[in-house]
């Protein structure tokens, strides 16, 4: 391995060696602080080195990791990401005492499953680095402590595991069409392999199967029902990863299997469509009925996902681009919400929406942050939620869908009615007797942290947006959906003699 | 770039109240945040005031243009500029803003500081609006408003104000989510998201009537149109005296400037399609409004619906499709925007002083409170258009105009502005001199100068519209003219090519 390579695979090292460290320290007795700092540090290095390797690229390990700036955009999420859930997990509540240094250790394995996932451009790695990053979660649910009446998180973590390994075992049968078919494991090759079969049966059941596995990360109906059930049975810190770092690993290995339908896949954006419509009435609907906040951010998980999908339906740069986008926006967002469910809830707790009430004088910061979050996730300007939609919108409505976006637009107003009334808990009504919620300083950062990049996200997403999209015209994942003979005269406006899409179902 | 004041004017009455509600948020005490607020109010109107002289009527292309990059990679721009009909609204958002300060001095007693907060940001997401030139930055400031909106009426509001806030909330985001649509459906067409851009192109009739159709919802709602209307009464009734004036004032203004900025130029084939249906529409609003108005006790509920009827002839005017009907539209909008923003400082005044709106209790407050009752019975006047006060000019032009178009259709109007001039003497009568149930007043006071200071701008715009409209009309004339040649091109004569309006 040379020096740039090596440089090039630094974040991923540098994770590895946190995970081994904190082996070490869980080795020990009552080493919780430690294991926090050495975590909290992990993190720390991870975020620097994965902003030091930007803009580097290497081809690792005979082709099968590719470290490339889709693969580093990626990376740095993580690493913000995970910096946010270990600021959000602060002491680790309602986690059994003896397992806290473990629960470090599993946090930080999976982060490096995910950061390896991202890079993977060969199947045999990918499913490795998934499971790698998603065996920890399956061990992190149980370790909520237990007491009376309280062993919901068994149930949760063995439905998380079941159906966790139902989709892999459906995504590995998928996958072995896919090399049947192309004779070959690695990605790119599978492209140009797969582009002449793309059209028959056989290679439609390989990609929908492989995408199987994806959908589960991502808690797309029909591979949603673990998401309810493993939010309201961990404990909100672990719930508070699960909801965030791994749908963004799954929008970004969909990215991957998506673009080997692109760019115009009439059967495989269909079935993208009727999955994404599914999943939003699903989780919207359903959501108008909960009582228990993370149970309500479970479904409304659905629901956004379902976004997120809509953008796939594209097959296209932009599509992709978009769907990056909006689920960077859901991290912040959804980690907003859950700052205020770990926060507000009383001895780790799950906090019912009643439980809220008066917030805007209990903790005035945690109120900004949760309508802040809340009304980004409803998806109102100029948060991130907003531009999110917008994007992914504005892609689908380029390839003709009007119907999708019609309806995803119409599950926005219905979702509006749920976020709405979380806000009206938080800011309307009164305290009574609930007490007030004292912040400590890592809390205040975080939640500061977390406005701010909601706000900025939504407001200055144009170099983002710009980094985002070229990172995935370099790894060629799918077409550049701009058509030529459209040439922006730097005005904003258009030279004559433009090319017009017409839409579909508007124009007769 | 230079830093002339036409450059920077209008970015400067955008966000300077957004800079000055995170000054406001380290303001500890609460008469400094009044002062505050009102300086930083007050401020902003002197200045937008050169904006008038500065503004030249003799073209309709948009002036103090900014149009610079945004987020290239969605090509969203940031396109400000206003043309003689946003230049009114414009005015009347600055005019209003300082009196709502002073409306709120003693009604607002908790949390003052997030209320001013609300205040500023609303100013922002006001003034933008009416400025945006790109779709996808009016769309931001045209839904960033409602969550301030929804946070006056839900935190500072009355005893049902968690469900009047939700309602305004639900309402207006279901109306504005198929305006997104219509949005994004148009860029797809034009390529671009500025708005000018969108006027005037070729797109099938079709099309045009399915994107009149998502305007149209949205916009209705805002106005509110007469079976969008449910959310208004109960909204304007639990709001705060502020929170009601900036509703009655500039919130109902979007949904008609909606109209008149892209409904008529964007879709005029579909505009000519559909302007009987919305014309019946304004006059079903403008007599049902008036008999409502007539059978309420709840003073609030009574301006409130006699919002729903004035605002029915603003769009009667804007679908007559004529120069009368939409300069007389546009004059009812800045006119409603004067005197209902009016009627709620005064029936606010009354609160103050009685806790209570009926009718009933209300009455015989004039006899203790003369100044009080000159103030009243003027805006009461103005709210029936009585001749020498602002209103009558506004809707004696849109009478005109809707009588070129149809004249049996005004045969049901009349009615309406009988019901006003009912409606508004009965509430004048029975505050002013007592009913025959007449409490007794003998200990309440009569204005204070604040009070008197916030009143007497608007009245004195009630008398110069009234009797001198012509600086007014000087404005708006060529606009309304250009609107109406965009309108025209939906008629099936001919269609006129696009004109490159941004420089």
């Amino acid at each position: 391995m040379s020096l740039s390579n090596f440089m090039a695979f630094l974040p991923e090292l540098v994770v590895l060696t946190g995970a081994l460290i904190l082996f070490v320290i869980a080795l020990g007795e009552n080493r919780v602080r430690a294991a926090r700092l050495t975590a909290l540090g992990t993190a720390l290095a991870v975020l620097v080195t994965s902003l030091l390797c930007f803009g580097q690229e290497a081809t690792l390990f005979h082709g099968a990791y590719r470290v490339d700036l889709f693969s580093q955009v990626l990376k740095l999420v993580f690493a913000i990401g995970f910096l946010l859930i270990l600021l959000l997990s602060g002491g680790l509540t309602d986690i059994r005492k003896d397992v806290k240094p473990e629960y470090f250790l599993f946090l930080t394995l999976s982060v490096s499953g995910l950061l390896m996932l991202v890079s993977s451009v060969d199947i045999i790695t990918l499913v490795i680095a998934l499971e790698v990053s998603a065996f920890p979660l399956y061990l992190m649910v149980p370790m909520r402590r237990e007491r009376t009446g309280q062993r919901v998180q068994m149930e949760s973590a063995i439905k998380y595991v079941m159906f966790g390994i139902a989709a892999n075992g459906i995504m590995l049968f998928g996958m072995s069409y896919l090399v049947g078919l192309t004779g070959t494991t690695s990605l790119p090759q599978m492209m140009t392999r797969l582009q002449p079969l793309m059209h028959t049966p056989l290679a439609i059941v390989g990609l929908a199967l492989t995408f199987a596995g994806v959908f589960y990360k991502l808690a797309i109906f029909p591979f949603h029902f673990w998401t309810p059930d493993v939010y309201q049975g961990a404990a909100n810190e672990t719930a508070g990863l699960v909801a965030s770092l791994p749908k963004v690993g799954g929008v970004a290995i969909l990215i991957r299997f998506a673009s080997l339908a692109a760019p115009d896949h009439r059967v495989v954006a269909l079935l993208l469509a009727v999955l994404a419509v599914g999943s939003m009435f699903y989780g919207n609907l359903i959501a108008l009925q909960q009582k228990d906040f993370k149970r309500l951010l479970g479904f409304s998980g659905i629901a956004h996902a379902g976004y997120a999908v809509v953008g796939f339906v594209a097959l296209d740069q932009a599509g992709f681009s978009a769907a990056i986008y909006y689920i960077t926006g859901y991290l912040l967002m959804v980690l907003a919400c859950f700052v205020v469910i770990c926060r507000v809830s009383r001895d780790g707790l799950n906090v019912g929406i009643e439980e809220l009430a008066g917030l805007h004088r209990r903790a005035p910061l945690l109120a900004v942050t949760l309508a802040v979050g809340v009304f980004a996730l409803a998806g109102i300007p100029p948060f991130v939620g907003f531009m999110g939609k917008l994007a992914l919108l504005k892609a689908a409505l380029a390839k003709g869908y009007l119907v999708l976006v019609v309806i995803a637009m119409v599950n926005a107003a219905i979702a509006v009615y749920y976020y709405l009334c979380v806000v009206r808990e938080a800011w309307f009504r009164d305290p009574g007797d609930l007490p007030s919620i004292h912040l400590d300083w890592p809390t205040r950062t975080l939640c500061i942290l977390l406005i701010g990049g909601i706000l900025a996200l939504g407001i200055f997403p144009a170099r983002v947006l710009k980094t985002i999209s070229s990172s995935i015209d370099e790894a060629n994942l799918g077409p550049r959906s701009v058509p030529a003979a459209v040439i922006d005269d730097g005005r904003g406006g258009l030279v004559p003699g433009e090319t017009r899409h017409l839409v579909q179902g508007v124009v007769p | 770039m230079s830093l002339s004041y036409n450059d920077t004017v209008l970015s400067l009455l955008i966000f300077s109240p957004l800079v000055a509600a995170l000054v406001a948020g380290f303001i500890r005490s609460e008469n400094g945040l009044r002062w505050f607020t009102l300086l930083v109010t007050a401020a902003l109107a002197v200045f937008s005031l050169p904006l008038y002289s500065r503004f030249d009527p003799s073209t309709a292309d948009f002036q103090f243009l900014i149009n610079s990059e945004w987020i290239p990679a969605l090509k969203i721009r940031y396109a400000i500029g206003i043309d003689g009909i946003s230049l009114l609204l414009v005015l009347l958002t600055t005019l209003i803003m300082p009196l709502c300060v002073l409306a709120s001095w003693r009604y607002i007693t908790t949390r003052v500081r997030e209320f001013m907060i609300c205040l500023l940001v609303m100013e922002t997401a006001m003034v933008g609006v009416f400025c945006a030139l790109d779709f996808i930055l009016f769309f931001v400031f045209w839904e960033a408003m409602l969550i301030p909106m929804a946070l006056l009426i839900g935190v500072w509001g009355g005893p049902r104000k968690v469900y009047a806030s939700l309602k305004f909330f639900v309402y207006t985001m279901s109306g504005s989510v198929f305006l997104l649509v219509a949005i994004i459906a148009l860029y797809v067409q034009v390529d671009s998201w500025s708005i000018p851009e969108m006027m005037g192109r070729p797109y099938s009739e079709g099309f045009q009537r399915w994107v009149f159709l998502a305007f149209f919802i949205s916009f209705a709602i805002k106005v509110p149109m007469f079976p969008f209307h449910t959310w208004l009464p109960a909204a304007h009734v639990e709001a705060p005296t502020a929170g009601s004036v900036l509703l009655a004032s500039i919130l109902l203004k979007m949904g008609t400037y909606g109209f008149v900025r892209f409904a008529l130029p964007i879709t005029p084939a579909a505009v000519q399609f559909f302007t009987p249906a919305i014309m019946w529409l304004s006059v079903i609003a403008i007599v049902y409004g008036g008999f409502t108005a007539l059978a309420q006790t709840d003073l609030k509920k009574l301006v409130a619906y006699s919002s729903v009827a004035h605002m029915g002839f603003a769009t009667l005017g804007i679908f007559a499709l004529n120069k009368a009907g939409l300069e007389g539209a546009v004059l009812v909008m800045i006119n409603h925007g004067i005197t209902t923003g009016a009627l709620f400082i005064v029936v606010g005044i009354i609160y103050e002083r009685l806790h209570t709106r009926e009718l009933d209790k209300t009455a015989g407050m004039g006899r203790n409170m003369p100044i009080f009752a000159t103030f009243a019975g003027v805006f009461a006047l103005s709210s029936l258009a009585f001749p020498g006060t602002n209103s009558f000019i506004g809707e004696f032009l849109v009478l005109a105009g809707g009588f070129q178009v149809s004249k049996s259709m005004m045969l049901f109007v009349v009615p309406g502005v009988v019901l006003a001039a009912a409606y508004m003497l009965r509430m004048l009568q029975r505050v002013a001199y007592g009913g025959t149930r007449n409490p007794d007043h003998s200990g309440v006071k009569d204005l204070c100068f604040r009070e008197i200071a916030t009143l007497t701008p608007l009245l004195v715009f009630v008398f110069w519209i009234g009797l001198h409209p012509a600086p007014f009309m000087r404005v708006m004339e060529t606009s309304v003219q250009k609107v109406l040649q965009q309108a025209q091109a939906g008629a099936p004569v001919a269609a006129t090519p696009p004109v490159a309006v941004l420089p």
